[in-house]
């Protein structure tokens, strides 16, 4: 009695919706060219959000944004009901692989571990419990097995998992994940979005996913949040994907043609839906 | 008469150590960061500060440090704005290396060192210089230790590094500062122009066998004293110049560190 008493205090907040990023009117301008404007959403704790848009829509930015990298230029952003800061423990990001340097001589867990408290002054010497983190991360991903293998010897889809392992390390509550199917066939796109699902069951985290492709996040996003032409829609894929909401955002009229489960976008006169792509912006 | 019996031969096995023992980790996580060209331009730009410092009466060693810390920082604060960074550095090499041609001219009484300045003299370093070459290795070394962890970091990934709130830029500049101590002592045992043989030959070589950083280093720093002692050694026996041996030493270890990659 005694005991549920005490668990009861120590519970988090009941409010089932608590919002984990909420945008208010937010304008985002990176290098002058506002490519977010003045767009409100509100997504919640325990969300899994699939992001797509056109390439330069502004999903990088926004998640930049949401990191405390890319300021407002008008409007607010709120990340756990706080104005977002470099830094945030309670973020895990990955960023897109073709910005690590691949040719590296170093083992996997090594690179894994560099982002582990890597702003710390002295020598990068690991704890015991950092090194239980590093191994819980990498056996979260299903990575063990190459753990040792150097980074150029890892396949594409072995170094994005590798990533997500990194964007695991203190348990956020936020996890931000950019393009992590870029490069990888069909099959390992599922692989790995049902991974990021039952990693985010795992630690009950809030799940941003920018991808280009609809259909690998059809079976696990709760939510899908498109962004073009300087708006956004947020919604089911049902209330989403659809021509008069899509249109505006591509700026070109589109369709939407389901086959087999499966939903492809595809401009109204003349383009090709894509595989691998889906859009009308390829 | 062994040749420790020489004082100029025990001053050359000093002073290379010391230069070495800089040259090899800095070495490593130049080449980790792709940056082996800013250490290259760095030495070109090392020649303007010794020729200039002819000019104003200061020992060249001084012109040549104060002249790659200031491009260092320059390269560091432009490299991580502009996306080619090649062609920054390239530009400030170029304007260096001119003012450097200037420098000699208004100054011809200096041209007699210009040949050690260019391939270095390993056996005419004075014993004078040992001290100095010293204190700032250690200070360099001790730095590097300090800002390790961020620098690697930073190094893997720049954005996640950023994300977490560590400033690459920051980083990046504290480290070319460092660069360009290790270059000045560097160009003191092999020159301007051979720079590469002690600072990235090595240091590819070691980053190519092993897959940990701690090993990496001490593995670059190794090879580095290596390359270093072998030269002065062979140039004693052949009567050949130290440079030579030690750029030919460094290349053999670099094609070595192919193979033995090949064969593990």
């Amino acid at each position: 009695m005694e005991e549920q008493l005490l668990a009861a205090a120590h519970a988090p907040p009941t409010d089932p919706v608590a919002p984990a990023v909420e945008l208010e009117r937010l304008t985002l301008a990176p290098r002058g060219r506002v490519v977010l404007d003045a767009v409100s959403a509100r997504l919640d704790e325990g969300e899994f959000i699939g992001v797509f848009g056109p390439n330069g829509a502004g999903k990088t930015t926004l998640l930049r944004a949401v990191l405390g990298l890319q300021p407002a230029r008008a409007g607010t952003i709120r990340v756990f009901a706080r104005a977002p800061r470099r830094g945030n423990a309670a973020i895990g990001y990955m960023p897109q692989t073709r910005t690590l340097n691949l040719d590296v001589h170093l083992r996997a867990r090594d690179v894994v571990a560099v982002a582990l408290h890597g702003g710390r002054w002295g020598w990068p010497r690991l704890s015991r419990a950092d090194r239980d983190e590093v191994r819980w991360a990498l056996a979260t991903v299903e990575a063990e097995a190459f753990a040792e293998r150097t980074l150029a010897e890892l396949s594409g889809g072995e170094r994005q998992r590798l990533l997500l392992a990194q964007a695991l390390l203190q348990r956020p509550r936020l996890l931000l994940l950019d393009e992590p199917l870029s490069g990888l066939d069909i099959r390992y796109q599922n692989r790995v979005a049902s991974l990021v699902r039952r990693v985010q069951s795992l630690l009950g985290a809030t799940v941003l996913f920018t991808a280009h492709e609809l259909n690998a996040l059809l079976g696990v996003m709760d939510r899908a949040l498109y962004l073009g032409g300087g708006r956004l829609a947020l919604g089911t894929v049902d209330e989403v994907v659809r021509p008069e909401v899509l249109s505006p955002l591509f700026q070109t009229p589109v369709d939407v043609v389901r086959h087999r489960g499966r939903v492809f976008v595809m401009p109204v006169d003349g383009g090709n839906a894509c595989e691998g792509c889906g859009g009308p912006w390829a | 008469m062994t040749m420790l019996s020489y004082e100029f031969m025990r001053t050359a096995f000093t002073a290379g150590a010391i230069v070495a023992l800089v040259a090899g980790p800095v070495g490593y996580f130049l080449v980790l960061r792709n940056l082996t060209f800013a250490g290259h331009a760095l030495s070109h730009v090392g020649f303007a500060g010794a020729t200039g410092a002819g000019l104003v009466g200061i020992k060249p060693l001084w012109g040549l440090l104060g002249m790659t810390l200031v491009s260092g920082a320059g390269i560091g604060v432009l490299g991580e704005r502009v996306s080619g960074r090649d062609v920054a550095v390239g530009i400030v090499l170029v304007v260096a290396l001119g003012l450097g041609t200037l420098f000699l001219h208004f100054y011809s009484g200096y041209a007699g060192a210009t040949q050690a300045l260019l391939f270095g003299n390993i056996l005419g370093i004075e014993r004078s210089a040992v001290l100095p070459l010293a204190l700032l290795g250690a200070a360099c070394l001790a730095v590097l230790a300090l800002m390790s962890r961020p620098l690697l970091f930073v190094s893997l990934e720049p954005e996640l590094a950023e994300a977490k709130g560590v400033s690459p830029r920051v980083v990046g500049v504290l480290f070319l500062l460092l660069v360009a101590v290790a270059v000045a002592e560097a160009t003191q045992v092999v020159g301007i122009l051979l720079v590469f043989a002690l600072l990235v030959g090595p240091a590819a070589a070691a980053e190519r066998v092993s897959v940990s950083v701690g090993v990496g280093i001490a593995l670059s720093a190794l090879l580095a004293l290596a390359v270093t002692w072998g030269g002065i050694v062979a140039a004693y026996y052949t009567d050949w110049p130290a440079s030579f041996w030690i750029s030919a030493l460094s290349g053999s270890v670099y094609a070595l560190s192919h193979v033995v990659a090949m064969c593990i």
